[in-house]
């Protein structure tokens, strides 16, 4: 069982990279787990066709701490098996513990079945806290691919979460798998990636192009492959998966200090 | 681990230059950085040199410190004693019940008034409801509390997890207030603010003066009233000092906080002075009481026999009145008459006793007064949580350089809003007749005897190091330490709870605690144990 970690800057399209891929994988006839670690639940709307899960942390606050699998667990396109940890409403409590709380629920639920391929985890955009990490540390996630963009934020994003690695890297054993671009048409945005890559010593995994395609998928509350099997775009999604499964660089990445981030910037003409 | 023998290297030297030695011993065992801070918390008492000891700074990781948490100091010390409060601890259950009672705050039920002081109440926190935010739980919990015990007051006292998760309890509290019709106080006093349980008093004492004290009228008042500071009846203690004041003639408006009542905390502005035992606890509270309402204090101590006259007397002085200079050595004498015979029998078993002094923030000093009374003496006095000015007195304040963890404790300042009792004139007046005590601590190391040992936040190493060297005959302090030692064969009592016994205060209480020095020193069971350094 591979179990993978996306992180990447809020709004830059985890989620929708993330299902679509599952999407694909699911489709190579890969048996895979998604689990949204994001407090707003919308990890697995795509899969199943809509915001119809009740999340693990609900589940507990109404019904204690005497569940079943099946109370949480969603199936979802493909087979795919779906869960949202959630969280508490904006502004109380603890998102972070929530996690924690979730996933170690989620273990002795025996969610993490021997027939799985995959277990992906789908993480809010920045690791906040130590709860937002919790994929990564000991026994979870040992691969990361980090869902980037040509655009600055995003970038600095992709190497704050790198720092994070770092650190569970010397103590847990998790590695970078790469970076996905997810493209927002940025002049040079390719080069630019594979610059920030090579600093960084790893990978650009894939180049996922602009399209349309993926916008109208998502109003209908499917990926791309369930929604037009046929576009382009579903080939592309189908060729990102086939890189994943067939990765093996796995690195411990050298997050660049802020000054040479900015200098990489000027260099591909983003500061002009 | 000290290989050495102290006995025969020390035997040639001055009691000085022998303790010097032994400090720089046991704290040259620690690795070179926590030697050398660990060497500014020990201070080996030599008259002929300027001493400063290091307090009321961050322990280091690792060592096994005697300190508590800032809830322990709020809850466990300062409000825990008000018997009539419905003391409501918002965290998981282990903060509320280990303050349950633990430190015998002794209360009297009274007609009219709550009782809540054998109770224990706790919002048991739960993982759900650190994720999802405990506000609901505890506005539950206050519901309930309210519904069963009809409570005038309730006090809400936030653990860890209250603050890491951001729940609001003032607003919660604010609720409660407008919707059940009674009051509602809090302390925001998480148990990692700030270095030991003393940040706890700190933050216990601005909800006394900001919701408490002041917002009731005293009826009837007379001239003789006065506050007791720093007192929480431990074993009795504030029982037998009430007795002999109401003999006297003063009238006590509220002691602060043992066995008192919300409604006398509320009134105690009005009191024409405040007597202070504890001078860290809860003197933020006398210090503000002070500058809003002119209340002045005494220092006083009547734990030992001598320092109760003395105190006596000097309240006397500031009093001046015929009636309180009569009847306070009618008192004296009487007690004195009392106690004689019992006292001179437990004395002459208690002659020339050695004995180490680990506790609280003031208590190690007002102890070292009563062994002295009853013929015994204090080679090693400590404290947990003191500032540097109950060591070295209040002349060190200016000098004390803030702690960045004071930052975060609100420190308030008030401007006077009523006329002081009495003319600034008298107070001058009072401050050059009673320089060492009026309005003035002198702190504890100017009393102790030249080759004693004082130690700040004194841990186990130490301790273990201290005894092994020093061999008391009794070690006084409290649940954490006492039975480590005593399992080393040294007699051991707890001065924090006084085991189930007590009062000590004053002068029945010295023939009280005589008794139980005597009991546990002379035990005839120590004659069945080898301690270790004698195998």
């Amino acid at each position: 069982m591979r179990q993978v970690a996306i992180y990447g800057k809020g709004g830059i399209g985890k989620s929708t990279t993330t299902q679509n891929t599952v999407a694909a994988l699911s489709e190579m006839g890969k048996k895979v787990m998604v689990v949204g670690c994001d407090p707003k639940a919308d990890s697995t709307r795509l899969l199943l066709h809509g915001l119809n899960q009740k999340t693990v942390l609900d589940t507990i606050r109404d019904e204690g701490e005497d569940i079943e699998l099946d109370d949480i667990m969603r199936s979802g396109y493909g087979n795919t098996k779906c869960v949202e940890s959630g969280g508490p409403e904006p502004g109380v409590g603890c998102a972070g513990r929530g996690i924690i709380t979730s996933i170690n629920m989620l273990e002795n639920l025996g969610a993490y079945d021997d027939d799985l391929d995959y277990v992906f985890y789908d993480v809010l955009g920045d690791v906040v806290c130590g709860g937002f990490a919790m994929p990564i540390r000991e026994g979870k996630a040992k691969e990361i691919y980090i869902v980037a963009s040509g655009e600055m934020m995003a970038m600095y994003a992709a190497n704050n979460i790198c720092k994070g690695i770092r650190k569970y890297a010397n103590q847990g054993g998790v590695r970078l798998g790469g970076i996905i671009c997810n493209s927002r048409k940025v002049d040079n945005e390719e080069e630019l990636l594979k610059a920030f890559c090579k600093k960084l010593g790893t990978q650009l995994v894939y180049f996922v192009p602009r399209d349309n395609i993926v916008q109208r998928a998502e109003i209908n509350k499917k990926t791309v492959i369930d929604y037009d099997p046929q576009a382009p775009q579903a080939d592309v999604y189908r060729a990102l998966a086939k890189r994943i499964d067939e990765n093996d660089m796995f690195v411990v990445p050298n997050p660049m200090p802020t000054d040479e981030l900015e200098k990489l910037l000027i260099e591909y003409g983003l500061m002009d | 681990m000290i290989e050495r023998n102290h006995t025969q290297d020390y035997m040639m030297e001055s009691p000085v230059e022998k303790n010097k030695k032994l400090i720089e011993d046991i704290t040259d065992s620690y690795p070179k950085k926590v030697s050398k801070e660990r060497k500014t918390h020990l201070v080996v008492i030599d008259p002929s040199e300027e001493q400063h000891i290091m307090a009321d700074v961050a322990t280091i990781p690792g060592i096994m410190t005697n300190r508590g948490c800032s809830y322990a100091g709020a809850k466990g010390v300062v409000f825990g004693p008000v018997k009539d409060i419905l003391h409501l601890t918002h965290g998981p259950i282990g903060c509320g019940y280990y303050t349950w009672d633990t430190r015998r705050n002794l209360a009297e039920p009274e007609e009219g008034y709550n009782y809540f002081i054998k109770n224990c109440f706790s919002t048991n926190m739960q993982e759900k409801d650190v994720v999802f935010g405990g506000e609901k739980k505890l506005y539950g919990a206050i519901k309930e509390a309210y519904e069963i015990f009809k409570p005038k007051v309730i006090g809400i006292y936030a653990t860890c997890p209250v603050g890491l998760i951001g729940d609001d309890i003032k607003a919660v509290a604010k609720r409660a207030e407008e919707e059940l019709g009674i009051k509602v106080i809090t302390v925001s006093c998480e148990g990692y603010k700030g270095v030991s349980q003393s940040a706890g008093h700190h933050l216990a004492s601005n909800t006394l003066i900001m919701d408490i004290v002041g917002t009731k009228e005293l009826e009837n008042p007379t001239p003789y009233d006065i506050n007791i500071f720093g007192e929480y009846n431990i074993g009795g203690d504030v029982w037998l000092v009430k007795d002999l004041l109401q003999k006297i003639g003063y009238r006590v408006v509220s002691v602060f906080t043992g066995d008192s009542k919300y409604d006398d905390l509320a009134k105690a502005h009005r009191a024409k002075l405040s007597i202070l035992m504890c001078h860290r606890s809860i003197n933020y509270t006398n210090r503000m009481m002070e500058e809003k309402f002119g209340v002045p204090w005494l220092k006083v101590n009547y734990i030992g026999i001598t320092s109760t006259i003395e105190s006596l007397r000097e309240m006397a002085k500031f009093f001046d009145d015929p009636m309180i200079y009569e009847n306070t050595e009618k008192v004296i004498e009487e007690e004195l008459m009392k106690i004689k015979p019992r006292l001179d029998y437990y004395k002459e078993r208690l002659k020339g006793k050695r004995a180490i002094l680990f506790v609280g923030g003031s208590r190690a000093h007002h102890y070292q007064d009563l062994l002295k009374d009853i013929g015994m003496e204090t080679i090693v006095a400590g404290y947990e949580f003191a500032h540097r000015d109950d060591y070295e007195g209040r002349k060190i304040i200016p000098e004390i350089k803030e702690a960045p963890h004071h930052k975060i404790l609100d420190t308030y300042h008030f401007e006077r809003v009523t006329e002081p009792a009495y003319p600034k004139e008298k107070i001058e007046e009072m401050k050059s007749k009673m320089p060492d005590h009026f309005m003035n601590y002198e702190g504890m190391m100017v009393h102790m005897e030249e080759g004693s040992i004082v130690i700040d936040d004194f841990n186990h190493h130490e301790t273990e190091e201290l005894i092994k060297a020093l061999k008391p005959d009794i070690f006084l302090s409290g649940i954490k330490d006492r039975y480590v030692f005593q399992k080393m064969g040294v007699p051991s009592r707890q001065i924090h709870s006084y085991d189930y016994s007590g009062p000590y205060s004053s002068f029945e209480g010295a023939v009280n605690f005589a008794r139980d020095m005597d009991m546990a020193i002379n035990n005839p069971i120590w004659k069945e144990v080898t301690p270790p350094w004698k195998k």
